[in-house]
């Protein structure tokens, strides 16, 4: 197992295992508000005299399930836009691709942010914020790849056999994407991985007092002149989970000797 | 011709369905979008009064024509908590985003270029190593957390710069810093593998026989043609830094469009957000859409043939 795969397991069992620890991420500790790492909790305290090390872990369940559920719902929405224009071609196509240029030309999480903020925070949003946003990565992906299926010649002889489109979509087209989606969402995970972060640093996301590796790093600053360790072991945290994901995600991409997105 | 007004015109319909989205942005509100903005102790009458000034009583095709009229305007309505118009807000931030966007854009092609060339001369050899390691690392930094480290070790242990805010001019070197760190990593990737790319090919094993230096053969033949993709890179992550702005100004208390955007969110002024949205999102189409025109100037092959 590579380096980046093993990094990212070890977050996701500790999520997983983490309600059996016997760590409590809400217990308040008055004596030990911003108190650094010790032997009763390795990492610290945070401001309300909670254990860190429980909430990083609480936040990793977090983040993981929220970059994990929106890439699902994307995934499949997003493909299957992308599938129906390509393959379909003509008016949808025009009008499905003119609906994701106007996605995509708002920049980087900003129409995340505008989503969030009009609907509100808590976690149920968050997601619903992040999933209107995050489809049109896989739209474009998989219209591109339909395109260049469509006229295939396995794919003209399942139509001359009389096959639905639905079934020539599923069985004959999708499994030829699967390699470059599939490397698609190992990025998005990233992607989203930070911007579940950004929302709740900006108070849009996950609200107190449940755990947030973006609400921890706000509150963080806070007191980063009197407890540097709150924002270094939550900023390091974040930083090895998106650096793992990303090289896997590279690993994937030069494995699946998909072509390269950007660089 | 033909082609170069067939891209200015398909911005057309992207800038409408920009319009659209962001007009329909506040009807996304759940419940009444009123008095979400204006509380529950809010008066029946300040209710009326504010849902009659939003034109939130029409009918919603009269309200986006009377919302695109103003826009054509130039009026992007009025601030409900200081009641200030907000293209004077708006005038007032833009500024100081523009400029922290340009530095940043400035620091990462200053870093960034040089790295991702000798990231490729010195191929697979620790130069390249240190250069790879490096822009990964940078990538998996979210400003909120690079801000706060570059605080950290700058301000409060060497004590060099100001912490935050927009007293000194020194005051944007951190937000900038910060800003540029992402853009630093994309571009010494990309230039590294475009120069790769085009060091293999025909006319620099060319130049390469005829006896040039590697200095002449790298900067004089290769580097033109692999700094083309570059190019576009830049005009994309210049409408990005934009929206990274948003943290970097909250993070660093600078003030700029994102720093009031976030402020709007907070005070639920839902027509300031609309129009600081609105304003980030067109500058980025613009950006793009003269990244491409210039694109197609400085490369003979690109005509626009999609």
């Amino acid at each position: 197992m590579s380096r980046s795969a093993a990094v990212l397991s070890f977050w996701i069992l500790l999520a997983l295992v983490a309600p059996w620890l016997g760590l409590s991420a809400d217990a308040i500790h008055l004596d030990k508000i911003l108190a650094g790492p010790g032997m009763d909790a390795w990492l610290g305290y945070d401001d309300l005299g909670r254990d860190l090390l429980a909430r990083l872990l609480a936040g990793a369940g977090v983040s993981l399930t929220v970059a994990g559920c929106v890439t699902v719902v994307t995934f499949i929405l997003g493909t299957l836009v992308g599938l129906i224009a390509g393959y379909h071609g003509g008016w949808l196509d025009r009008l499905l691709m003119q609906i994701t240029e106007v996605f995509l030309a708002f920049p980087g999480i900003l129409l995340a942010i505008a989503f969030a903020a009009v609907l509100g925070p808590g976690v149920g949003n968050l997601i619903l914020a992040l999933c209107l946003t995050s489809w049109v990565g896989y739209a474009r992906l998989a219209r591109g790849q339909a395109l260049a299926l469509a006229n295939r010649q396995h794919v003209l002889a399942a139509q001359v056999l009389g096959a639905s489109t639905m079934r020539i979509l599923i069985k004959h087209v999708l499994p030829l994407l699967a390699a470059p989606l599939l490397v698609e969402a190992t990025f998005s995970i990233a992607s989203l991985i930070i911007a579940e972060a950004s929302l709740s640093f900006l108070g849009l996301g996950i609200q107190p007092p449940h755990a947030s590796w973006g609400a921890m790093l706000r509150d963080g600053v806070r007191y980063l002149l009197v407890a540097s360790h709150y924002v270094l072991v939550v900023g390091g945290s974040l930083m090895s989970l998106v650096l793992a994901v990303n090289l896997l995600g590279d690993k994937l991409r030069d494995t699946l000797d998909v072509k390269d997105r950007n660089f | 011709m033909n082609s170069f007004l067939k891209r200015l015109l398909g911005v057309i319909p992207v800038v409408f369905g920009v319009l659209l989205l962001t007009f329909l942005l506040v009807h996304l509100v759940p419940g009444d979008p009123v008095e979400v903005m204006l509380g529950e102790s809010a008066t029946t009458a300040d209710r009326t009064q504010l849902r009659a000034e939003l034109g939130l009583d029409q009918p919603l095709p009269i309200q986006f024509v009377t919302y695109l009229g103003k826009l054509a305007q130039g009026n992007f309505g009025y601030s409900i908590h200081t009641h200030t118009p907000i293209s004077r807000l708006l005038a007032e931030r833009l500024p100081a985003t523009v400029e922290l966007a340009l530095l940043a854009l400035s620091i990462a092609l200053f870093i960034g270029l040089p790295l991702g060339i000798v990231a490729a001369i010195r191929y697979r050899q620790w130069p390249d190593k240190m250069a790879t390691v490096s822009a990964l690392t940078l990538s998996a930094m979210p400003h909120f957390w690079l801000g706060p480290l570059l605080m950290l070790v700058f301000a409060l242990w060497l004590g060099w710069l100001p912490v935050n805010g927009m007293e000194s001019r020194a005051s944007i070197v951190l937000p900038a810093l910060t800003l540029a760190c992402g853009l630093t990593a994309i571009l010494t990737r990309m230039t590294r593998a475009s120069l790769l790319e085009v060091l293999s090919e025909d006319f620099v094993r060319t130049a390469r026989a005829k006896g040039l230096s590697q200095r002449v053969v790298v900067l004089r033949h290769a580097l033109k043609a692999a700094l083309l993709p570059v190019v576009t890179i830049v005009g994309l992550q210049l409408g990005s830094l934009l929206a990274g702005a948003v943290i970097t100004e909250t993070v660093f208390g600078w003030d700029g469009v994102g720093r009031l955007l976030v402020e709007s969110i907070e005070k639920r002024d839902y027509p300031v957000t609309q129009a600081c949205v609105l304003v980030i999102a067109l500058i980025y189409v613009l950006v793009n859409l003269l990244t491409d025109l210039t694109y197609a100037r400085l490369d003979p092959r690109v005509r626009f043939t999609r």
